[in-house]
């Protein structure tokens, strides 16, 4: 179903129009309302007035993470603290996390681009969705949750962690959607097969999963071990939360709601958009927001984009799955790779469980990776050289696809660990020798 | 003359050994003979108990990774010559060993074989008159 046929399924000039408009608009209100923004755009030599449409928008200059680092915790509001009703904030996993304020129309815009994607995954009023994202200063809570209210549906409010009792609401309630990160539903897969209770008894028929990087394999695995159909939800604290893209039924990529969110793709290091369909980073305008709208800002996330109209009837853009990004490639040995790759070769490889944990180091000079892994319980045998084998396959696939052998560790069944919210995979010795 | 192995996987680290005889030894189960077979980061401890099921049972509760195989158990004499006299049927027969361990007692000696071929062993076996488990 689509929720607001008008705005997902305008013709993409009517929608150029718009986005122009809104442009203009957030551009006047971040220039007379937030210092930082005014001064750069004079340090650029650009005036609201320049911007006429949204092709303009190549004359203005980029938003960094840094930048909102620099002006922890509000200094890029562009709203007056009376108008802010809430705040969010980025987990943070190095330095001070990022801040962000809400005003209530923001929120209700929050509102209608969630309802765009639970409709898009056939959720309505009569449906119970669990949202077992984490309630608090993470969007992704709250967010799913004014989702749901906004299209009727029952919302199960079970924030992450306490497995059990997850895995007894899903059942008792008849919970029809699950909303978490990929990585936990993995974990509540597993957790729901050991449980002994059969997967007939759970009514479960959809899955909701976003704020971590996934691949198509581990949508099979997940799709497989729960079966249901997993859909992708796209967003960022930064520019909302959760509700910035969606995928449609089709999954041919994730539609993004550009009427509210305008993306572009450029070069990383020459910052310069790519050709249409090319790789590159995600940039993101904020064209409604009124809180803390932010101007070009660079995502870091690497993906491509497809102005393609969707078979599903919809105009909005459509986004490929984010491929890593820019911040959590490693460079080992000279080699970038990227945790994404290492996902898609392991879910590929039947053996092994969808669970990893790399670490590398510098040992006399020399890069070393490691990848720990867990087998599938059916494939640990009595026979050592099988189990070596095992060893050997895996290294070999992954240098196939990252042109670099990694040192495989068997671990022992569920010793790696399986987390609640965002999966930490990736330990990186070297920053802390240097 | 088949007897069920118990194989469990285990990391190569300090006291994980120490977890399973702890286990086995607070559900009372007796371990009959036990290998342990080594890579550098990981190993497996093969052993014969006696009550398998059991302690498959309690092992995978506590989290280890277990398998059953089966494999040969031959019961022989406890003096010079009777496991070399078996070895030279098994090899003449052309059955080849991937693995095997043995303990003793008294006077008599216990050697558990895994065969390649289990069918041909079973057979070589018996025609020859070795007594089993």
């Amino acid at each position: 179903m689509i929720w607001n046929e008008k705005a997902e399924c305008m013709s993409r000039d009517e929608r150029m129009q718009l986005q122009g408009e809104r442009l203009k608009k957030v551009l006047e209100r971040v220039y007379f309302n937030c210092e930082p923004y005014r001064k750069r755009m004079q340090e650029a030599g650009v005036m609201p007035g320049d911007i006429n449409t949204i092709e303009d928008i190549v004359k203005l200059p980029f938003t960094s993470k840094k930048d909102l680092r620099d002006y922890y915790p509000l200094g890029l509001l562009s709203s007056p603290m009376s108008e802010i009703v809430r705040v969010h904030a980025s987990s943070g996993t190095t330095g001070k996390p990022i801040v962000v304020g809400y005003t209530r129309n923001d929120l209700s815009i929050w509102k209608e681009v969630g309802a765009r994607c639970l409709s898009a995954y056939g959720l309505g009023k009569n449906d119970v969705v669990q949202v077992s994202y984490g309630y608090g200063l993470f969007t992704g809570g709250l967010g799913a949750h004014g989702a749901v209210e906004t299209i009727g549906g029952t919302v199960v409010p079970m924030s992450s962690g306490n497995t059990e009792k997850q895995i007894l609401m899903m059942h008792d309630l008849g919970v029809k959607a699950l909303c978490c990160t990929p990585s936990y539903a993995l974990h509540l897969a597993e957790c729901i097969e050991r449980s002994g209770i059969p997967r007939s008894e759970f009514q479960l028929k959809v899955g909701i999963f976003g704020a971590e990087p996934w691949t198509e394999e581990m949508r099979r695995e997940i799709e497989h071990r729960l079966g249901i159909k997993a859909y992708d939800i796209y967003g960022l604290t930064e520019i909302m939360g959760p509700g910035v893209g969606y995928e449609c039924n089709l999954q041919h990529g994730t539609h993004l709601n550009e009427d509210h969110f305008y993306p572009e793709i450029i070069n990383p290091e020459t910052g310069e958009h790519v050709k249409p369909g090319e790789k590159g980073e995600l940039v993101f305008t904020t064209l409604t927001k009124e809180g803390m709208p932010l101007i070009r800002f660079r995502t870091r996330d690497l993906t491509y984009l497809n102005y393609d109209k969707c078979e599903c009837g919809r105009t909005l853009v459509r986004m490929a799955k984010i491929m890593g990004r820019t911040d959590d490639m490693l460079i080992i040995r000279g080699v970038n790779v990227f945790p994404s790759q290492i996902e898609s070769v392991i879910l590929e490889t039947a053996e092994f469980e969808p669970h990893f944990f790399i670490t590398v180091d510098r040992v006399n000079n020399t890069d070393t990776f490691e990848i720990k892994v867990e087998v599938k319980e059916q494939y640990y045998t009595d026979d050592i050289n099988g189990m070596i084998k095992l060893q050997k396959l895996l290294a070999h696939k992954i240098q196939s696809v990252v042109g670099l052998q990694p040192t495989i560790r068997l671990v022992e069944p569920r010793s790696l660990q399986r987390s609640e919210g965002k999966e930490k995979r990736v330990l990186d010795k070297r920053v802390f020798n240097n | 003359m088949k007897v069920k192995q118990l194989s469990v996987f285990l990391e190569n680290k300090t006291g994980r050994l120490n977890d399973v005889t702890k286990i086995l030894a607070k559900a009372n189960i007796n371990m009959r003979a036990f290998s342990v077979a080594d890579s550098s980061d990981f190993g497996i401890l093969r052993m014969l108990v006696d009550d398998t099921e059991k302690a498959k049972e309690e092992l995978r509760n506590n989290g280890f990774a277990v398998s059953v195989t089966d494999i040969i158990g031959i019961k022989m004499a406890n003096k010079p010559g009777t496991l070399n006299k078996i070895l030279d049927i098994l090899a003449e027969a052309k059955v080849y060993i991937e693995y095997m361990y043995a303990y003793s007692d008294s006077d008599k000696a216990i050697t558990a074989i895994k065969p390649d071929d289990m069918e041909k062993a079973i057979k070589v076996i018996e025609e020859n008159h070795i007594t089993t488990l």
